[in-house]
Order: structure tokens, then C-alpha cells, then sequence
């Protein structure tokens, strides 16, 4: 790995240690607010765990950021990483809590539209109904968990002194499941962007495989434990002094909503068992830490007959919702602009599209109105946006129709040259018959990328994508991680 | 368990605390018992015993004040805690003064009021007894401490009526001298006094198990 790629990630390292200096604050603020835990051994679970969390829990977060847009160039990743962290960073002097998530995602936004790259709307609506549902979610599992509590503490007529010892106890492992969810779900919002660029490979120690993502993702999470331990005193001290005065009951009471809430926003295998069991799943996406925190205060606050509840710190929330994305988005178009024109980098790959029979058929295969874009045949662009806003002029299609067929169009030449000098094709990260399969499809040459995966689940079963359940969901993963693989490997490079 | 043992002795020293003052309580009722009828070596060593109490109950105090603050325990409540410990060894303080003034002034009590002084320590004891229940129940279950500060209220008040009657009554005896009159006023204070503290420290216990309610 070069001193380039590094250059390129520290934006990325950058935007983590802010996300470790702010949002620690939430895990452990009330905590060492309520002089229940001192903050040094608060910033050093945290931080433990939360490298445990975006290296073992990250990967499900950071699948749905991928949708909304995927960052094909390292400077690209590099700019929309900076952006947010730039954001984030006045936001926070401004004095309003920040979320990452907010941030990344309008910066991300920020590059589609500089890109001429369409944003995943479904995958937008998703994000942003859940940093609504969010806080209202935290206030009811606050409310719950603050009645099942008083339950417990009347009935089991503890000395104050061992109640004290458990809540002190309560506080550092709740706190570490805390940061565990933290780092889980906002690793996503610090190094997702770096996913399609991800510089390092699959490692196989004593037997155990720790793969690229989770080296990227350990790298992340180490910028986040920095940011803990370096920065975040300040914010911890304030938010548990500052924003309520909270008893140590009522801050257990309040990191434990928090840490179940961003459990249940990032833990795979949380979802599988809620499906598997016919429970209703919760979607995949990073949401805000300090969102959360606010959520699970109101809701104990409305509790309690609603006194004592300051409206300006919601009036922030409100005003967040909605400034920092706006801001991280603009930032990151201005910065791209800068990048791409005075350093001269490449920002975006540009990607073509080409609309012709293969691509309406399998459209129509998929029960789409191919008739009303057979017209369109033929037709050729480079901007994603604009072939967009025609088609749904035009072709009267809908923004959802108009993005799968651009998604069937998009040109990505694939070659699969075997005997190719130099290939280096991990065999055991694709499996045997996976490989076997691949071997088939050797001298074969596809345009669209989907073909190339239709060509791959024909040739194998264990090539094929699944229906889009959350059973499915970790099976699919895999699979789509295989052909991003092999679809790098094996990607016709342009003439020089 | 291992994260209960720092806890579990300042646990102790608080209940060996509470004890003490109950222990006290009871010495001091049967001390006043004791002088009254004219048994002075019970006397004297009840009262050496109330000392040793009273000596014990500042230790632990102490001990439990150092070990809160040095370990950071209960921040919440620590300075209620310490309060409620510093107040209630002021009515074994306030009961041990008492009795070292029976022994050192030695008041002559006549026969028709012993039943009055022995009556009065008995409210006294009880009183000292309700807020010794309403401090334990403080620690373990903060919602029926009410149910024990009304009985402290009922003891304390019982032992106001019956030192005001037995100042009326003294001070309406034609036989006694003045001096004589005041001196006996003065362990009727005395005594009473005991009771007022102890109602202070339910005073402040119901602020305190107010707090303690989530």
C-alpha cells in the first residue's frame, strides 16, 4: 500500500477522530457527568470497543451508504470524506449536534450530483425515514427500560451502596455495548466511501481470515479510538453536566436506549433472528449517536410529565436534520470542483451508458415497461442525472424504473482473460466450485455488468443472488462481495 | 462477588452505625430507669457503655465518610449520606451529655415525678428507635421511610407533652425552691431535647428518601 492511498484515507482518518471526539460523548457522557465513571476508564472502553464494533459488527451499515452511492475514485472518497469531516467540524463550533451520518450522506449526495451520478432514492427515503424514526424509537426504549428499572430497584430493596455498585458497573458494560453499536454503525460513515477503493487485501491469520473491509474498517476505528481519547473530554464533561442533570439510574437508563437502538440499526446478525423468528427488521443504516441520545432524554422528560424539558436543544436537532447534510453536500460539491480542477484529480470515473436490445430485453424480463423506452434504443450518455431526468420526461417512467435501467446500462466491459499476465485471482476467497464456475466463462466478454453476473449464477448456484429478504440478506452480501471482486479483476482496461 | 466487597463493608460499618445509636437509645432509657431508682452502679456503667457507644458510632462515621469520598461512591447521594450519619451521632452525643450531667450534677428528683422523667425516656427511646428504622429503610427500600418518620413525629410529639406537663406540674409544686424548680427543668430539657434531634434527622430523611425515588 502506498504513501498515496494513505494521503488519500486520511480524510477519511480525520473524519473519524471527529466522530470520536463528538459522539463518545454520548456513550459515556452522562456517566461521567453523573461522576459514576471516571473518564479515563470511560474513553479506554470506549475505545476498545469501539474498534471491536467496526471491525466484527460494520459490514451491515456500510452495504446501505454503498447504495446510495458509490464512489468510484480514491481522490472522490478522499473530498466526500473531508467534506463531511469539514462539516461536522462547523457544526460542532456552531453548537449544534452534529451527526456523521447526516453528513456523510449529504456529501455523498454532494458527489452524485457532481458526478452527474443518480442517488439510490429508495436507499435515501430508507436513511432518512430511520434518523426520524430514530429518536422517537430511543424515547420509547427509554421510557420501557426506565419502568422495567424502577420495577427492579423497588422490588429487590437494594443497600443504596450496592445499587451505586451496580448502576457503576451497569454504566461501563452498557457503555461498551454502547460503543460496540457505535463503532458497528458509524464506521460505515467514516470509511464507506473507501469501500470500492479499499486498498487492502484478504489476510489469513491462523486460520482465522480477517478480510480487507476489516482492515479498513480496523483502521477507521482506530481514528475513531484517537478521537476518544484525545479530544473528547471537553464534549464528554459538557453533555453529561450540560445538557440535563441525570441521576446514574436515569444515564444507565440512557446509554442502554442508545446502544440498543444502534444495535438494531447495525447488527446483522440481529436481523437475520428477528426474520428468521417472522419479527419486523429494522434497515441497516448509520443514524446519529447524538440523535439518539436527545431522543432517549425527551422521552424520560415526557415521562416525567414533560418539566424541565429545554426546547431549544430539540429545536436543534430539527434544525440539524436538515443543515447538515444541505452543508456537507455543498461543501463537498465546492471541494470536488477545487480538487478536480486545481489539483487535477480525478474525483469521479466517468461511466457510460449505452441503451440497446440486450439491456430493454432483460428490462422487460423483469416486468418493467420496456415498451415505453423502445424508442430509447440505442441511445448513449454519460451523465447518469440527466439520462435520468429524460427518461422520467419523456419516457414517463418513475424515478425508481428510470434508475434500474440505467443501472442495466451502464457500461463495464468485462473481460475474463484467465491466462492474463500477471493475474492474481484469490482462489480461496472465491471457493472451488465458485473458481470452477468462473473457469467456464473463460475468452467470454460482456458489456454490462449484469450480464457478466447473469453469465456467473448460470454457471453456478452459488453465483446466484437470492430474493432480497432479511434471511438473505448476509448470503446476497456475500455474493455481490465475490462479483465486485471479480468484476475488478477481470475489468477491460481503456487503451493508455 | 468480588465487585460487592468495598461496597459490603462500608454496608456493615453503616449498619454497626445504626446499631450503635439503637443501642444508645435503649442504654439511655434504662439509665434514666436506673438513676431514678437510685441505682448508681447501674447508673455508672450504662453510662460507660453509652460512651463507648458514642465513641464507636464517631468512628464509623468517620470511616464511612473517609471511604465514600476516597472512592467516589454514591455521588448523588453522598452528602445526604454523610448528613444523615454527622446528624444522627448528635443524639447519641446529645443522649451521652445528658447522662454525664445526671452523673456530675446529680438532681434530686422527687418520687411523684419519676413516673414523668421514666415516661419521657421511653418516648425518647422510641422516637431514637423510628428514625434508626426509617434510616435503614432509607438505604434499602427509600419509598416506606414515610411509614417510620410518622412514628417519629408520634414519639417526639409524646415526649413534648409529657415534659411540658411535667414543667407545669414542677413549676407549679409551691415546696421547691427555685433553683431548685429550674434545675429539674433543665433534665426535663435535657431529656426532650434528645427527641427534637431525632426528629431532625427525620426531618431530613424525608427530604432525603425523596431524592432517592427515581
Amino acid at each position: 500500500m502506498g504513501l498515496g492511498i494513505l494521503f488519500f484515507l486520511s480524510s477519511g482518518l480525520f473524519l473519524g477522530w471527529s466522530l470520536g471526539a463528538n459522539d463518545a460523548a454520548n456513550v459515556f457522557g452522562t456517566a461521567v457527568g453523573s461522576r459514576m465513571v471516571r473518564f479515563r476508564t470511560a474513553a479506554t472502553v470506549c475505545s476498545v470497543f469501539v474498534i471491536l464494533g467496526a471491525v466484527l459488527g460494520g459490514a451491515g451499515a456500510a452495504n446501505t451508504l454503498d447504495r446510495l452511492g458509490s464512489v468510484n475514485t480514491l481522490a472522490g472518497a478522499f473530498t466526500v470524506a473531508l467534506a463531511a469531516a469539514l462539516a461536522t467540524f462547523a457544526m460542532t463550533r456552531l453548537g449544534m449536534p452534529i451527526s456523521t451520518s447526516q453528513a456523510i450522506v449529504g456529501a455523498i449526495i454532494g458527489w452524485n450530483l457532481y458526478a452527474g451520478m443518480v442517488t439510490g432514492t429508495r436507499t435515501l427515503s430508507t436513511i432518512v425515514a430511520s434518523w426520524i424514526l430514530c429518536p422517537l424509537l430511543a424515547a420509547v426504549v427509554a421510557v420501557a427500560l426506565y419502568i422495567v428499572m424502577r420495577q427492579i430497584l423497588r422490588r429487590g430493596h437494594l443497600h443504596l451502596l450496592r445499587q451505586d455498585a451496580l448502576v457503576r458497573w451497569g454504566l461501563l458494560l452498557v457503555g461498551a455495548f454502547a460503543s460496540y453499536s457505535l463503532g458497528a454503525n458509524n464506521i460505515a460513515n467514516v470509511m464507506g466511501v473507501f469501500l470500492p477503493d479499499n486498498p487492502f487485501r484478504d489476510v489469513t491469520v491462523l486460520g482465522v481470515t480477517f478480510s480487507g473491509t476489516q482492515q479498513l474498517f480496523l483502521l477507521g476505528g482506530t481514528a475513531i479510538a484517537i478521537g476518544v481519547m484525545t479530544y473528547s473530554e471537553r464534549t464528554v464533561r459538557m453533555i453529561g453536566s450540560g445538557l440535563m442533570r441525570l441521576s446514574p439510574e436515569a444515564a444507565l437508563v440512557i446509554v442502554g436506549a442508545q446502544a440498543l437502538v444502534l444495535f438494531l440499526f447495525a447488527s446483522e446478525r440481529l436481523e437475520f433472528w428477528l426474520a428468521s423468528h417472522g419479527l419486523p427488521t429494522f434497515p441497516l443504516v448509520p443514524v446519529s449517536s447524538t440523535q439518539v441520545v436527545i431522543g432517549a432524554i425527551v422521552g424520560l422528560g415526557l415521562m416525567r410529565g414533560g418539566r424541565g424539558i429545554q426546547l431549544r436543544p430539540l429545536g436543534s436537532v430539527g434544525l440539524g436534520w436538515v443543515a447538515t447534510p444541505v452543508v456537507a453536500g455543498l461543501v463537498a460539491f465546492f471541494l470536488l470542483f477545487f480538487v478536480d480542477n486545481v489539483f487535477d484529480q480525478q474525483v469521479a470515473r466517468v461511466v457510460h451508458y449505452r441503451i440497446d436490445d440486450t439491456v430493454l430485453a432483460r428490462y422487460e424480463l423483469e416486468g418493467r415497461p420496456a415498451a415505453r423506452v423502445a424508442a430509447w434504443s440505442g441511445r448513449e450518455g454519460a451523465n447518469a442525472l440527466r439520462l435520468q431526468n429524460e427518461l422520467e420526461r419523456e419516457a414517463a417512467l418513475t424515478r425508481d424504473e428510470a434508475q434500474r435501467l440505467l443501472e442495466l446500462a451502464e457500461l463495464a466491459p468485462i473481460v475474463v482473460d484467465l491466462g492474463r499476465a500477471g493475474l492474481d485471482l484469490d482462489r480461496d476467497y472465491l471457493g472451488v466450485v465458485e473458481t470452477r464456475a468462473l473457469a467456464t466463462l473463460a475468452g467470454q466478454r460482456y458489456e454490462h455488468r449484469w450480464q457478466f453476473a447473469d453469465a456467473l449464477a448460470a454457471a453456478s448456484p452459488l453465483w446466484r443472488l437470492r430474493k432480497e429478504t432479511p434471511l438473505n440478506r448476509s448470503w446476497n452480501a456475500s455474493v455481490r462481495d465475490k462479483l465486485a471482486y471479480v468484476e475488478r479483476v477481470f475489468r477491460e482496461q481503456p487503451a493508455p | 462477588m468480588p465487585i460487592f466487597r468495598t461496597t459490603r463493608e462500608i454496608e456493615r460499618q453503616i449498619d454497626e452505625f445504626l446499631d450503635a445509636l439503637s443501642k444508645g437509645a435503649l442504654v439511655f432509657r434504662d439509665a434514666v430507669a436506673a438513676y431514678l431508682a437510685g441505682n448508681g452502679t447501674d447508673f455508672a456503667q450504662k453510662l460507660r457503655i453509652l460512651e463507648e457507644l458514642e465513641t464507636r458510632a464517631d468512628r464509623l462515621s468517620r470511616d464511612v465518610e473517609s471511604s465514600l469520598y476516597s472512592q467516589s461512591l454514591i455521588p448523588e447521594h453522598r452528602g445526604d449520606v454523610l448528613a444523615l450519619l454527622e446528624h444522627s451521632d448528635d443524639i447519641i452525643d446529645r443522649a451521652k451529655n445528658c447522662l454525664q450531667r445526671f452523673d456530675v450534677e446529680r438532681p434530686v428528683i422527687p418520687q411523684q415525678w419519676h413516673d414523668h422523667y421514666r415516661r419521657l425516656a421511653e418516648a425518647v427511646f422510641r422516637c431514637v428507635e423510628a428514625v434508626v428504622m426509617a434510616s435503614r429503610r432509607f438505604f434499602r427500600e427509600a419509598e416506606s421511610v414515610s411509614d417510620f418518620l410518622y412514628q417519629v413525629h408520634h414519639y417526639e410529639g409524646e415526649a413534648d407533652q409529657i415534659g411540658l406537663e411535667l414543667r407545669r406540674q414542677i413549676f407549679a409544686d409551691p415546696d421547691l425552691e427555685l433553683g431548685h424548680r429550674q434545675h429539674l427543668r433543665y433534665f426535663a430539657d435535657g431529656i426532650d431535647r434528645v427527641a427534637d434531634m431525632a426528629e431532625d434527622v427525620a426531618d431530613r430523611l424525608a427530604i432525603y428518601s425523596l431524592k432517592r425515588r427515581l
